[in-house]
């Protein structure tokens, strides 16, 4: 099958004609016409790189309940997602090359797009010791991105060995900076708000402090270092200074940070919990600059599902997280395009280039040319709509975006050719 | 509309004042050869208590006995391991059985506002104390012990009174209330406390704070004592519970140092010889007793005018 | 005995909250005293009375025939005050109301004869109400009611003992006692007549 896309705006330019056959971008121009391909209407459509996010929760193996690798990806999908990185922190943890190539093989079974686990540092997610990280890189998953994710690789010592050992396969340590004993028993950001709310505070410092010392570390033994999901201004701030001495570090940042604050916690809802925390308007501002200029290499959605039980509760009692991947391109556009922050093609670089190069993705995150695979998303980004998590292709429904009205909303994504998107249904 | 009682911040000053003034009266009831008045009759309260605390529990059960409410009692062991399923299984069984009030103590902050708020029941409700947030009806009763022997009481019987809260702050639920009733109610309050037990964001808090407890009492017409767990010290928070009370604690010395008319305070359950010596507690400054005694008034009036008639007189708002 | 509406000139004011005067100070201070006298005639003299007023204004009403029994018999009898608000029948229908003071005197109600004492007598839930509070508070002799102005329109079998001032009144009108101890003036007024 064979696809005329019509008229679409590519990376938000002059309308252009593209056509995705055998795999591939084929031709682009204006006033194509191909025999037997299927005609997209991309009128007032932006087309975009399909997206990567280097950071998802399938939760495949072991909470199917929440969510499955095949209803995750097809959320990704929805969401303009052609690729993307299944966190490890699976039952079992996904530590072993068995592990990963079980959730490699359901993502190429489920076909709503590519799936690359990310394999754990520690054994269990414990801390201790190191796990099979070699095993994994060799296995057919072919994981180059390690993470404790949820976790932080807070002992100095196995973080050293961590950032050295992957060295020898071009991989790279994903931290989730957390230090645990400031942190202990958190459950919002520590601040003025949790005072009074009499909520354990998660203090800011306690993510900047372990991201200073990953940048030294990194910089000490010439490794790659990529930050998950930052979270506040001081810690965009030292990003940007260890990008200011050439050190190779990269950061992400989740779209709910770059659009909510800790202020909704005070209605005591646990769907506003999450790990990192939603910080201050200051903290979202410096993230939205840091994102703007680079200083933030990526978006990252940090897609948590969790059933109802876990979110329908009191607080304390409550899982940490939120849903991202259907809603990530619309508050890209919300919160950087639409003020003006970002162009599309700072969006293409965010949420497809930078993010592919960061995960050694090579057949994802290239620019939309003739010959470049054809994975390419169809966006129209002049609708505006109510968020409805009752309609979401994921199994869970915990999206505090609820009622909200985002603007924008993938039309179509075609994976290597292959509409997995079409008129905004998942095929 | 259903109104709860949530937060002392729900009360408006004249609300603050009402509850003091129905308070006084119900207390004369305690006078009375009948001490019972139909005010809530036909109405079902329920305590639904996750924590344990019998006074407390007692004292609210006491109240809406004497307002011929019918009461149930629940009390439920909140783990975390049975998570919010605790509480919001136990909210819907409630709510089948027609409770037209809740009164909850738990030990999650947010708790009392989840019950409220989520729609798994209709009813009015009460905070009897949620994890280190807040305890409005303990500050009421407290109000409420200072309004009779402070405030003449009077309407603005508080405006202008000093009061100085000492102890752990951090994790108190009683100091977050108090701090935001007696300002509603005028009066002057200062949080005394080493720095560890002062939470962040409290220079934004209607009060003043002091490291040093000898500076403070001596200006203070009330000094409410707060429980200090020993195994605080667990977490840092001092390094030994004898240089605690050494630095904190309230002592003969300390109470001498007091005004003739000023009255010392506790919550209570008291930790004697670490917040307050033994002697204090039981000296006739202290009115600790009374304000159990007056406990049982405040929740009285409390329920009353959530409950007595076709629509709340005080509370928040939904 | 009514007493007879004072001539014409002599309503000279502009009663306080508008609608007109049908009690002046005079008026109401002669019908406390005769109230009075009536009460130590028919208790054959001062001893085991006790008189509670209703809050508001069958406070100070209860004060003063108080001081004008005591002025006749040297007796000081115990005055009081009873809420009533609480045994209310209408409780359920409006917000929760504010309480007014009770203040039971020293000697208790046990054995006494309790005479109440009220302002306008109207429906008479008001006065039901009054003795379901009472027997809450003990077990009187007798209970007597003694009211400055009744207006008619009973819905309960309730009636006075001591009438200040039979007035008949239309359903849309109301009455009002204003007091000097509360409003600042003594006096009785209606509203809301309507004119032909």
């Amino acid at each position: 099958m064979s696809y005329l896309i019509k008229g679409a705006a590519v990376l938000g330019g002059a309308p252009t004609d593209l056509i995705l056959s055998d795999g591939v971008i084929s031709e682009i121009g204006s006033g194509l016409s191909a025999n037997g391909a299927e005609l997209v209407d991309a009128a007032g459509l932006v087309a975009l790189p399909g997206l990567v996010d280097l950071h998802t929760h399938l939760r495949e193996p072991g909470r199917e309940d929440a969510e499955t690798v095949d209803s995750g990806t097809a959320a990704a999908a929805l969401g303009g997602f052609t690729a993307v990185h299944a966190m490890a922190n699976t039952e079992p943890v996904a530590d072993t090359a068995g592990v990963v190539e079980q959730v490699w093989r359901l993502g190429r079974e489920a076909g709503h797009c590519d799936v690359y686990p990310v394999g754990a540092v520690t054994v269990g997610l414990a801390g201790e010791r190191l796990a099979e990280l070699g095993a994994m890189a060799d296995s057919a998953a072919r994981v180059r991105v390690f993470s404790d994710d949820g976790k932080c690789v807070s002992d100095a010592v196995l973080m050293r060995r961590a950032l050295e050992y992957v060295k020898a396969f071009d991989g790279v340590i994903a931290q989730h900076a957390q230090e645990p004993r400031l942190t202990a028993d958190a459950q919002m950001n520590e601040g003025e708000l949790s005072g009074k709310l009499g909520l354990a505070g998660w203090p800011a410092v306690a993510e900047e402090a372990i991201i200073a010392r990953d940048c030294l570390l990194a910089a000490h033994v010439g490794s790659r270092l990529h930050v998950c999901h930052v979270s506040t201004a001081g810690s965009v701030e030292i990003v940007r200074w260890a990008k200011s001495k050439g050190w190779n570090v990269t950061a992400e940042a989740c779209p709910h940070h770059l659009l909510l604050t800790d202020d909704l916690a005070a209605t005591y809802d646990p769907i506003y919990k999450v790990n990192p925390p939603l910080r201050s308007s200051a903290d979202v501002e410096a993230l939205r600059e840091g994102l703007a200029d680079g200083t933030i290499d990526a978006v990252a959605t940090d897609h948590a599902p969790h059933p109802h039980e876990d979110k329908d509760c009191e607080w304390a009692a409550a899982a940490f997280g939120m849903l991202g991947l259907e809603t990530a391109l619309s508050i890209v556009q919300e919160t950087m395009v639409d003020p003006g922050l970002l162009d599309w093609a700072g969006v293409a670089d965010r949420m497809s280039y930078a993010p592919a190069r960061i995960g050694r993705v090579h057949d994802h995150g290239r620019p939309l040319e003739v010959g470049q695979p054809a994975n390419v998303v169809l966006y129209d980004p002049s609708v505006r709509r109510a968020v409805d998590p009752t309609v979401s292709a994921s199994l869970s429904r915990n999206s505090p975006y609820a009622g909200m009205e985002l603007p924008g909303q993938v039309v179509a994504t075609f994976l290597r050719g292959r509409a997995t998107v079409l008129d905004g249904k998942l095929q | 509309m259903k109104r709860h009682l949530l937060s002392a911040a729900d009360l408006t000053r004249d609300d603050a004042e009402l509850v003091l003034t129905t308070a006084d009266e119900m207390r004369s009831l305690a006078d009375r050869p009948i001490k019972k008045l139909p005010a809530l009759r036909g109405r079902t309260v329920v305590n639904l208590f996750f924590e344990d605390s019998t006074r407390t529990r007692i004292s609210f059960e006491a109240a809406a006995k004497r307002l011929s409410a019918d009461v149930i009692n629940f009390a439920a062991k909140g783990s975390s391991l049975s998570k919010g399923e605790s509480l919001k299984d136990t909210a819907l069984t409630l709510e089948a059985m027609g409770a037209d009030a809740v009164v909850v103590r738990h030990g999650s902050s947010g708790a009392p506002h989840r019950l409220a708020h989520s729609g798994w029941v209709r009813s009015s409700v009460v905070n009897a104390g949620d994890g280190t947030h807040e305890h409005p009806t303990q500050a009421l009763l407290d109000a409420f012990t200072m309004w009779k022997h402070l405030g003449e009481s009077r309407p603005g019987g508080l405006e202008g009174r000093r009061v100085a809260i000492v102890g752990d702050v951090l994790h108190s639920r009683v100091a977050r209330s108090n701090a935001l009733l007696l300002r509603t109610l005028g009066a002057e309050v200062t949080l005394v406390a080493p720095p560890t037990l002062l939470p962040v964001g409290v220079e934004s808090w209607p009060v003043e704070t002091s490291y040093d407890l000898d500076a403070v009492i001596p200006k203070a017409d009330a000094v409410m004592m707060l429980r200090v767990q020993r195994e605080r010290m667990q977490g840092g928070f001092f390094p030994t519970p004898r240089e605690y009370s050494r630095r904190y604690g309230l002592d003969a010395r300390r109470m001498a140092t007091l005004q003739d008319h000023t009255i010392v305070m506790h919550p209570g359950p008291m930790v004697r010889g670490m917040e307050i010596t033994a002697d204090v507690a039981d000296s006739a400054r202290s009115v600790i007793v009374e304000q159990v005694t007056n406990g049982v008034a405040v929740r009285m009036a409390v329920l009353y005018l959530l409950l007595g008639g076709s629509e709340p007189a005080v509370g928040g708002e939904e | 005995m009514c007493a007879q509406p004072a001539p014409a000139e002599q309503a000279s004011s502009q009663p306080s909250g508008g609608g007109r005067t049908v009690l002046d100070d005079r008026d109401i201070a002669r019908a406390l005293t005769r109230i009075s006298h009536e009460i130590l005639e028919r208790n054959k003299g001062a001893r085991d009375l006790v008189l509670l007023g209703i809050p508001s204004r069958g406070v100070p009403l209860a004060q003063r025939i108080a001081e004008r029994i005591a002025a006749v018999e040297g007796y000081a009898v115990p005055v009081g005050s009873l809420d009533v608000t609480m045994y209310r029948d209408d409780l359920r229908l409006k917000p929760a109301r504010a309480l007014l003071p009770t203040e039971i005197p020293p000697g208790g109600v046990d054995d006494k004869v309790v005479v109440l004492v009220d302002d306008v007598l109207f429906s008479g839930r008001t006065i039901r109400s009054a003795l379901d509070a009472l027997q809450d508070v003990g077990r009187p002799a007798a209970v007597r009611l003694a009211v400055l102005v009744d207006r008619g329109h009973r819905e309960l079998p309730i009636r006075a003992d001591f009438v200040g001032k039979n007035l008949p009144t239309s359903l849309v009108e109301r009455v009002r006692l204003s007091v000097a101890e509360i409003d600042g003036v003594d006096e009785v007024t209606i509203e809301g007549t309507v004119t032909r």
